[in-house]
């Protein structure tokens, strides 16, 4: 075996343990930035070997919790990527105002910016009253802080830039009130938000949702597991339902390519087809 | 690097990046038999006119990585402001969001030491003009691998800091100025060899 191979062999060794031990799923993560991230703590707990990490990931909760921090994706901002918000206003509110009501969720919703970036459109479209959003997310120290709805005054000053790159028809401040060194945003954003523990990797259909959004979620996943997942989407959209996706993310490379048309491909936009011949049948039957 | 089979191009660039790929990327052919990958530093919203940018300048066909796309040959992939662009071990890029590596995502670094866990000694590395130090170690990782790597050298370029660093820490192959860099790469993959 090459040091590569051994490398690699100690890291399914260790995804295996976590699962066994914990029940969270890593397996089908996409190696190379999973990697890093097992490398870096691996450094951090200044440890000379991968397989060193399983004694304490089995033995120490502390440990294994900095483990799951470093798993999950926070890297997140209000309106980050200000066109696709545009195109939310422009593409994807008209479709959803054709419905009296409608459910949206926010699947892998980290810390809540992109969830309240939502219901601030929403608010402006004067369609939020219609909406019911669930926002999911597996790690449940991200979940309490998005629903929280809490964000240091530091970053406030980028949300507005990129609220107002997006569009934004007033000033963000409109929505929330500055308690000494963070914003909270109002209840009246707050009331048609329902925050729920949801892991992609190993829970089941979400309601009959309209529209599905998880934007830079799926890079982190391999193929395998993204077919899964966009199995589990495509189950839980209405008839017609939207998805969106991270700007460069693509159902293209996945089995789920065929069940989807482009509404916007700059915005990664899609809207669920119905076909006569299942996903499934395609897909091993324990997915 | 007589008879070596080399199957990917992996490019380093920061600043004075663009006029250096466009020199570089216009000696090769239409029909270059790897992959060309670049990581240019860039500010976050401007990828896609950095690729179409350097599509005028090369006959190769030149795109933005996209998530889980398949690596192909003859084309020049363009790593996504904002995201770092990694190779897996099925020959599919893969990106993420992960913090910044030497304040720069996408990272020199991190591509290249994605790309030596595919190719391992397959590997050419390439390090251009640059006001910072990214690259440097994964230039490294690839020359311990024993992939080939090659350095602008820095009397040529823009901005010395990156080429320095590179050479200062690896024992590069070949140290030339950008255009003869273009050339090294296409004998490397149009079936000249040098003998």
């Amino acid at each position: 075996m090459t040091e590569q191979e051994v490398e690699n062999l100690e890291i399914d060794l260790l995804l295996e343990a976590i699962e066994r031990r914990y029940g969270y799923d890593f397996r089908n993560y996409a190696r190379s930035s999973l990697k890093r991230r097992v490398l870096r703590r691996m450094g951090i707990a200044n440890l000379a070997r991968v397989s060193d990490m399983l004694s304490p990931i089995i033995h120490d909760e502390i440990f294994f919790d900095n483990f799951l921090k470093d798993m999950s994706v926070t890297v997140t901002e209000m309106f980050r990527d200000a066109e696709f918000y545009v195109g939310i206003r422009e593409q994807v509110i008209p479709l959803l105002k054709t419905h009296p009501f409608v459910k949206i969720w926010h699947a892998g919703c980290a810390t809540g910016e992109e969830v309240y970036s939502m219901a601030v459109l929403l608010k402006e479209a004067g369609y939020y009253d219609r909406v019911q959003i669930y926002a999911t997310d597996y790690n449940k120290q991200s979940l309490a802080l998005a629903e929280e709805g809490m964000y240091p005054l530091e970053k406030v000053e980028g949300f507005e830039e990129n609220y107002r790159k997006a569009g934004g028809k007033n000033s963000l401040s409109d929505y929330y009130r500055t308690r000494y060194e963070s914003v909270k945003f109002d209840e009246g954003l707050r009331k048609n938000i329902v925050f729920a523990h949801h892991n992609l990797v190993t829970d089941g259909v979400f309601g009959e949702m309209n529209l599905i959004i998880c934007r830079n979620v799926l890079i982190y996943f391999n193929l395998t597991l993204q077919n899964k997942v966009l199995r589990l989407f495509i189950d839980s959209l209405c008839h017609g339902g939207l998805l969106c996706l991270g700007n460069k993310e693509s159902v293209g490379y996945t089995k789920a390519a065929d069940y989807f048309e482009v509404l916007s491909k700059s915005n990664r936009i899609y809207k669920k087809i119905e076909r006569p011949d299942s996903f499934t049948e395609r897909m091993p039957s324990r997915l | 690097m007589t008879g070596i089979n080399y199957q990917a191009v992996v490019i380093g660039a920061s600043k004075g990046g663009l006029s250096a790929l466009s020199i570089l990327l216009h000696e090769l052919p239409e029909n270059y038999r790897m992959p060309v990958i670049v990581v240019q530093h860039i500010h976050e919203d401007s990828t896609s006119r950095l690729s179409s940018f350097l599509g005028r300048h090369s006959r190769m066909k030149v795109t933005e990585a996209i998530d889980k796309a398949p690596i192909e040959i003859s084309t020049v992939y363009i790593a996504p402001a904002g995201y770092h662009l990694m190779i897996e071990a099925d020959r599919i890029f893969s990106l993420s969001v992960d913090p910044r590596v030497n304040c720069s995502r996408p990272s020199i670094d991190v591509l290249f030491e994605s790309a030596v866990d595919v190719y391992v000694d397959k590997l050419v590395g390439v390090i251009l003009t640059g006001a910072n130090t990214d690259g440097a170690q994964g230039l490294k990782k690839i020359r311990a691998a024993g992939g080939l790597t090659l350095v602008q050298d820095p009397r040529t370029a823009e901005a010395i800091e990156m080429p320095n660093a590179a050479i200062d820490v690896v024992k590069v192959d070949k140290i030339l100025p950008v255009q003869e860099l273009g050339c090294t790469l296409f004998k490397l993959g149009s079936g000249v060899r040098e003998n």
